[in-house]
């Protein structure tokens, strides 16, 4: 599977990237090849632990492909659920990233709070599923467990306070000359490669392409609310940073309004058999589309099930938003797609002309050495953003 | 596109397709023998401007599939094509990487867990197996067992 460790083998000529070559795949755990071998309802439990951080849109995909094979329609408390679910995720996993973002450009106070910000939204989680992260509540015909109605009252009021901090966070980042200097105009992914390199989720959404699997090809309660797709035309880390800032508020508001009309009823409805036939299921996860393709000969085991993972296909599209840059930005430009970390700790540098090796804490420190640079330069207060 | 228009402009590829299926509204798989496969999906791509997904290998019974998954975002219809290799001794399909970048990876992956080879691909080279894994075995092949 795909969000795991990767290596990065970039080749630099003096300060700029000439090349750049990924290698993944090394601790590859054979999860398509295992889910052949699991019965249809098990299966759930194996894909949301693809991810920790998406381990709610990988099982929604996969029970909606296999929802089409069997043509099972939800109950309606369960498409909220599974809404409110999802979106919670949403927005622990942004913060995550605003949290590295920060940490990557030297703003380790910004990973602070959106880290504290981030605690109790995994609080609910583990409140509404029993856990912090692999939550297991999604299945085949519905959720396993439901929202308590005596929970939504609760979940309402961290929703507000967490609101109010976002905002904060939000319109700091907006107004800092610091992060303008440094962010704006670096790692641009063209729209044009944004579709060549079939990118998806806030990497194609800040490069001006504005999909989104529950705008475009709505599942769950989406269809039902009342929300906007984010999108911003530059391409560059920046323009990341905010579409995912503003869709962490986006993802509060929806919260709201899928707790207010929550629906009563069942979460599930029983299904028994599985007949032959595929299916194609797909949910906008944090990082984008997560896709899985379910195929089904009428046993109690799938016999194909093929996963993709967004970072899958944002993950190459490095390559035509890192050659050209400076060392000091590959680092954030690398983070700005949101990969899964661990990939950035095992970066590598080979200058073609020194045959220097620069590995993750060097690159770092470049990285950060810039942004105080720049401070230094536009004579920026030196606690603006971590004041907040 | 609209779901009725969309639908209309893929009958223009009908002549290459050995069948068209459909599992939901929105749902569409075309069917057609693997030397068909390169000219379609330049259509789906360039021509209708659908936004590739992912590929699928199959190990099927009597042959090797190789789906190509595409979306039209607007109306939210996946359009899959599911190309058919006979040949399960040497599988060999056209590579669609020199048309779409975001090909390589899954090209690569289906060649190195599977054993298809895609003519035409530009760095063929292994992607998920170690360096180190015996030639021949093809971990996502029935005939491996977990």
């Amino acid at each position: 599977m795909q969000e795991e460790m990767e290596f990065f083998q970039l080749t630099v000529d003096g300060e700029i990237v000439t090349d750049i070559d990924v290698r993944i795949s090394y601790n590859h755990r054979g999860i398509e090849k295992l889910s052949e071998g699991l019965q249809f309802d098990q299966v759930p439990f194996l894909v949301s632990r693809i991810c920790g951080i998406c381990s709610a849109s990988h099982p929604l995909a996969y029970v909606q492909a296999v929802e089409e094979i069997a043509q099972v329609e939800v109950p309606d408390r369960a498409r909220y659920v599974r809404t409110i679910i999802n979106e919670l995720e949403r927005i622990h996993s942004h913060l995550l990233w605003v949290g590295l973002g920060g940490h990557f450009i030297g703003y380790d106070t910004v990973f602070m709070w959106a880290w504290k910000y981030r605690e109790p939204v995994l609080d609910l989680l583990e409140e509404i599923t029993g856990n912090r992260n692999n939550y297991g509540n999604v299945k085949v015909g519905g959720c396993r467990e439901d929202i308590p109605d005596e929970l939504v009252p609760k979940i309402q009021q961290e929703l507000d306070a967490l609101e109010k901090k976002t905002e904060m966070l939000t319109k700091a980042v907006l107004d800092d000359p610091v992060l303008h200097a440094r962010l704006k105009g670096v790692g641009i992914l063209t729209k044009d490669d944004a579709v060549q390199f079939a990118v998806t989720g806030p990497t194609a959404r800040g490069s001006g392409v504005d999909i989104d699997v529950r705008h475009d090809d709505p599942y769950a309660a989406y269809s039902d609310l009342d929300w906007k797709v984010i999108s911003q035309p530059e391409g560059d880390v920046f323009a990341k940073a905010v579409v995912r800032l503003l869709e962490t508020l986006e993802a509060v508001k929806m919260i709201r309004e899928a707790l207010k009309k929550l629906p009563k009823g069942p979460v599930a409805v029983e299904v028994k058999e599985i007949p032959p036939g595929e299916g194609c299921g797909h949910a906008e996860a944090p990082r984008g589309e997560t896709f899985h393709y379910v195929r089904s000969d009428g046993g109690n085991r799938p016999v194909r099930h093929k996963v993709r993972a967004p970072s899958y296909v944002n993950v190459p599209s490095f390559k035509a938003s890192c050659i050209g840059e400076s060392i000091a930005d590959v680092t954030i430009t690398l983070a700005a797609v949101d990969p899964c970390y661990s990939c950035t700790e095992r970066m590598a540098v080979v200058d073609s002309r020194k045959q220097v090796i620069h590995d993750y804490e060097g690159l770092l420190r470049l990285s950060r050495e810039k942004t105080a640079r720049l401070k230094k330069e536009i004579g920026a207060p030196e606690m603006k953003l971590e004041d907040i | 596109m609209k779901q009725e228009e969309l639908d209309k402009r893929l009958l223009e590829v009908e002549g290459q397709l050995i069948g068209i299926e459909r599992t939901a509204a929105n749902r569409v798989y075309l069917l057609c023998e693997s030397e068909n496969v390169y000219p379609i999906c330049l259509f789906l791509f360039d021509t209708l401007a659908l936004r590739f997904v992912i590929s699928t290998g199959v190990d099927a019974e009597h042959c090797f599939e190789v789906l190509h998954h595409f979306t039209d975002d607007a109306c939210g219809c996946m359009v899959t094509v599911k190309a058919f290799i006979r040949d399960r001794e040497s599988p060999e399909i056209e590579s669609i990487t020199p048309l779409i970048a975001g090909a390589e990876w899954i090209e690569r992956e289906m060649h190195d867990i599977l054993g298809i080879k895609f003519r035409n691909h530009p760095n063929l080279k292994r992607l998920i197996l170690n360096d180190d894994w015996p030639e021949g075995v093809y971990p996502l092949r029935k005939e491996v067992q977990r």
